[in-house]
């Protein structure tokens, strides 16, 4: 078993536990009944204390020890849980996270900045401790970069208490302990974070003469006494890992001579030595160890009476406490559970999906070339027999896909805690509202959302809610709410972040857009146009830089940001009332369904779900467009451009016109082309860094004759048009 | 003065050591004959079917299918700043490989015609004259001796450096030529 791979699991395990904790920490502040989130608080908090104690990272051990205390008291109800509390604890995550970060990195020591942090962190904690514990989180805190100083010392021999009021624990380890990776030394060391070691003895009976050792097994047993406040479900999880293959027995104080009595007979060590070694440790007196024989004596006379149901003993013995089997009841559940989930779920290297993708594309484009050479040949079997198998891509296509699609929620779910910490350092009460989690979209999409996404979420916090005063003069609710929502429209996904705060200042930001020279005083704008102007580099009407937000430097990020991604911004917003930014972007990054047109000799692409409709141009229409760009759709006006003259394609255009109506978002434009050629299915290939600046082209594809063709990006290509007519105007002008 | 820089002077394309051969690939272009480091070839095709694409500046000729990726393809002789080559039977694609910030890109150029791999010991070859080539004198990464005549060794990171490419098409879409 290699140790570098244990650990590596127990930081990736760490991890999981400390989202948990994160997550039932926030929840805490909504549920009315708390009991079940701080317990899973505690759990989280302890398994990670005794994981780390395996490892022997003292570090991690002292501070999540403390806090454990603090959560120990929240659970029994000595300390209440409030708002700063939850903000200690969530901070105290932080920290845990860092110490692992530092761990995974290869540090094997705190370095003083983190030592200082944890060493704040303990003290604010102490203060929900009180008296009782005092001293316990003097050593710990003591000690925040402990090595070895906070080892604590472990007495060989302790005095001999009569009538003792401490915890016997009798520790066999198991022959394979050392070959399963365990250090038995660690499990003695973390028993002194629990309390304190009063005696202990070990015993050596079991190891074999020299030449028959085998240096792997473990051999030893110990006797400890052993001082401490703990319940005994907590003393047992010390020893969770080794529980399996090993011998304990944990006997609480003060109890009857005849659970030892049991202890004795049922340890596999002779008698004799067994009394011995409790009298030495100090759990029994020379007393009590003779009055054990003396009742063991008279037992072995009669021992056909003893075998009593085993539960029975137990219990009557007082070994098993009620938490213990709560305790082992409730893991028992939680193992289920996961059981449940593995099988429902498979974890597959992403790799492989992508390259199954990859490969799914090559078969579309290869189905694609087979299919045009079936449609030359006549054969009308032929032609069937590739249908059907387009079909079948068609599909394999879309479940290739689907494999890649995961649901918003969980990337969301993060900003609660987001919203939550800014909120209070900005003063503000926010609330946070998730609509449409389980709308699905692509992985790598997700991936790359998220810094968008965090920006707005900020910015919305930061500028568009006012404070508590403000939206009090205002006669709306003191509370500000946050929004984010996400659907699915028209073949493409939309995220929208709204706030119900001051909304944007027309006049403000076209004053400032004034004064930066990103337009002219005399060019008219729509209110569309001049919300825009936000994402624009540099761009910030914030009075005051915050630490937050305010430099001007997040918007133009975003939008770029969005439309590496394909997708683009809009922004809606109502003075007084709050703003929405609502992204687009498409569902999928890989394969589309395409409409093919021809512009001139060459071949392009459009999205299939941005064309609404196709129709031929009139003659009238072309007359009067030697005027102006726009015809009459139906009584609409519908604004075109001409691809010929957009792409300066040479020569004339043919005796016939067709125009393509597309549709992107609330936008309705037609595309004039020369030839519409149907649908197809386009695997999307990159065109690659030297065409990065290249707008209103989002990518290519290659058609079933091997030729490669464009895909037109429509939302670019539109404003682009749109820009170089105002531009026209204002040459004019 | 350049043209007295001493001749063992080490040269980018003569860093396999002194005296030690490199081997080149020698094409003619608009009827004067280039070498490129035979190292970043990666194929030479046939010229065939290209798409071209909008809006680029003149020196990028289109796009190819190389078996399912997609290649730009640029006209060295635009790039140049002369006149674009007229397709001929012997007129190829040289598919090269380009280093690009992170990633290794392929890139092809268009040739008149490909003559013959070479050997020049780094001996042999002169560094670039100031001017008197009539190219960008950082597009010559040195002046190879090959039968008493000079041949014109490209420097390939130069000549297809992506980043001043894209730049290009940026700024002046159609506006064509470097220089």
């Amino acid at each position: 078993m290699n140790l570098d791979d244990a650990l590596q699991t127990f930081v990736v395990e760490s991890h999981e536990l400390l989202q948990a904790m994160e997550e039932a920490l926030l929840d805490i502040e909504h549920s009315a009944d708390p009991v079940e989130s701080i317990n899973a608080i505690f759990r989280a908090a302890h398994t990670i204390k005794g994981s780390a104690g395996l490892f022997g990272l003292d570090g991690i051990v002292a501070f999540t020890h403390v806090m454990e205390s603090v959560l120990d008291k929240v659970r029994d109800g000595k300390v209440s849980i409030d708002d700063d509390m939850v903000a200690l604890l969530l901070s105290c995550g932080d920290h845990i996270k860092a110490l692992l970060g530092g761990l995974s990195g290869g540090q094997e020591h705190i370095d003083p900045d983190m030592a200082s942090i944890g060493a704040a962190l303990i003290e604010r904690l102490s203060v929900y401790l009180g008296e009782t514990a005092g001293k316990t989180v003097v050593t710990a805190g003591h000690h925040p970069k402990v090595e070895s100083a906070a080892e604590p010392k472990v007495e060989s021999m302790g005095g001999g208490f009569v009538e003792t009021d401490n915890w016997h624990i009798s520790l066999h380890f198991g022959i394979d302990v050392l070959r399963n990776g365990m250090d038995p030394l660690s499990f003695i060391r973390y028993l002194c974070t629990l309390g304190e070691i009063v005696g202990i003895s070990t015993s050596f009976e079991a190891i074999p003469p020299a030449a028959e050792m085998d240096p792997e097994s473990c051999y030893l047993k110990f006797e400890i006494n052993f001082f401490s406040d703990a319940d005994k479900a907590t003393i047992e999880g010390a020893f969770e890992f080794v529980q399996d293959d090993c011998i304990i027995h944990i006997l609480p104080p003060r109890s009857r001579i005849d659970d030892y009595l049991h202890l004795i007979q049922e340890l596999p060590v002779e008698d004799m030595r067994l009394g011995e070694m409790l009298v030495r440790c100090g759990t029994l007196t020379q007393r009590e160890l003779e009055q054990i024989l003396v009742i063991q004596g008279a037992n072995a006379s009669g021992q056909v009476q003893q075998q009593s149901p085993i539960g029975e003993i137990v219990v009557e013995a007082g070994i098993v406490h009620a938490p213990v089997v709560e305790a082992a009841l409730e893991k028992q559940k939680s193992v289920k559970d996961v059981k449940a989930q593995e099988s429902r779920l498979i974890r597959v290297d992403s790799e492989k999906l992508d390259n199954l993708i990859n490969l799914v594309g090559e078969l579309v484009i290869a189905g694609a070339s087979a299919s045009l050479l079936s449609h030359r040949s006549a054969d009308v079997q032929l032609q069937e027999a590739t249908s059907n198998i387009s079909r079948l891509v068609e599909e394999i296509r879309d479940g290739a896909l689907q494999l890649r699609m995961v649901q918003i929620g969980e990337t969301f779910k993060r900003f609660n805690r987001v919203v939550r910490d800014v909120s209070r350092e900005l003063g503000k009460d926010i609330e946070l509202q998730i609509s449409g989690a389980e709308t699905e979209l692509d992985k790598t999409v997700v991936d790359k959302i998220g810094d968008p996404l965090m920006h707005l979420v900020r910015n919305a916090m930061d500028h568009g809610i006012e404070s508590t005063e403000l939206r009090q003069s205002r006669g709306k609710p003191v509370k500000g709410t946050l929004r984010l929502n996400a659907y699915h429209d028209s073949g493409s996904i939309v995220i929208e972040v709204s706030d119900d705060g001051g909304g944007l200042s027309r006049e403000r930001i076209l004053k400032k857009a004034i004064d930066k020279g990103l337009v002219s005083p005399t060019q008219s704008l729509s209110d569309q146009e001049i919300y825009m102007l936000i994402f624009e580099a540099g761009f910030s009407t914030a009075d005051k830089v915050s630490n937050l937000s305010g430099r001007g430097v997040g918007m133009d990020v975003v939008r770029r940001n969005i439309e590496a991604l394909r997708g683009t911004c809009e922004l809606e917003s109502q003075e007084g009332q709050g703003s929405t930014v609502r992204i687009r972007l498409p569902l999928t990054l890989a394969i589309i369904d395409g409409f093919q047109i021809g512009v001139g000799s060459a071949t392009y692409v459009v999205p299939l779900d941005m064309v609404k409709e196709c129709l031929e141009m009139s003659g009238e229409d072309r007359q009067k467009s030697r005027e102006h760009n726009y015809l009459n759709l139906r009584g609409e006006v519908l604004p075109f451009v001409r691809l010929r003259e957009h792409f300066r394609e040479k020569g004339q255009a043919g005796p016939r016109e067709n125009v393509v109506v597309v549709q992107y978002g609330s936008q309705k434009a037609g595309l004039v082309v020369d030839e519409l050629m149907g649908e197809f299915q386009a695997v999307i290939k990159p065109l690659g860094a030297l065409f990065g600046n290249l707008k209103g082209i989002s990518g290519s594809t290659i058609l079933g004759t091997g030729e490669v063709a464009l895909i037109l990006d429509v939302p670019s290509l539109i404003q682009q048009a749109a820009s170089s007519e105002s531009k026209m105007a204002l040459v004019q002008a | 003065m350049n043209a007295l820089v001493p001749a063992d002077k080490k040269l980018p394309a003569g860093e396999a050591g002194v005296g030690e051969a490199q081997q080149y690939l020698t094409f003619t272009l608009g009827g004067e004959m280039f070498a490129i480091a035979i190292l970043n070839i990666k194929e030479i095709i046939e010229y065939g079917s290209l798409t071209t694409v909008p809006m680029m500046p003149e020196f990028v000729r289109g796009v190819i299918n190389l078996r399912g990726r997609v290649v730009p393809v640029i006209d060295l002789s635009v790039r140049f700043g002369r006149q674009a080559s007229e397709a001929t039977k012997r007129t190829c694609n040289v598919i090269i490989e380009v280093q690009a910030e992170d990633e290794t890109i392929d890139i092809g150029i268009v040739v008149d015609a490909v003559s013959e791999v070479l050997e020049i010991p780094a001996s042999e070859i002169e560094p670039a004259p100031a001017f008197g080539a009539k190219i960008r004198a950082d597009f010559i990464s040195g002046m190879g001796k090959v039968n008493g005549k000079f041949v014109i060794i490209l420097g390939l990171e130069k000549v297809l450096s992506v980043d001043e490419m894209a730049m290009l098409s940026g700024v002046g879409a159609g506006v064509g030529g470097a220089q």
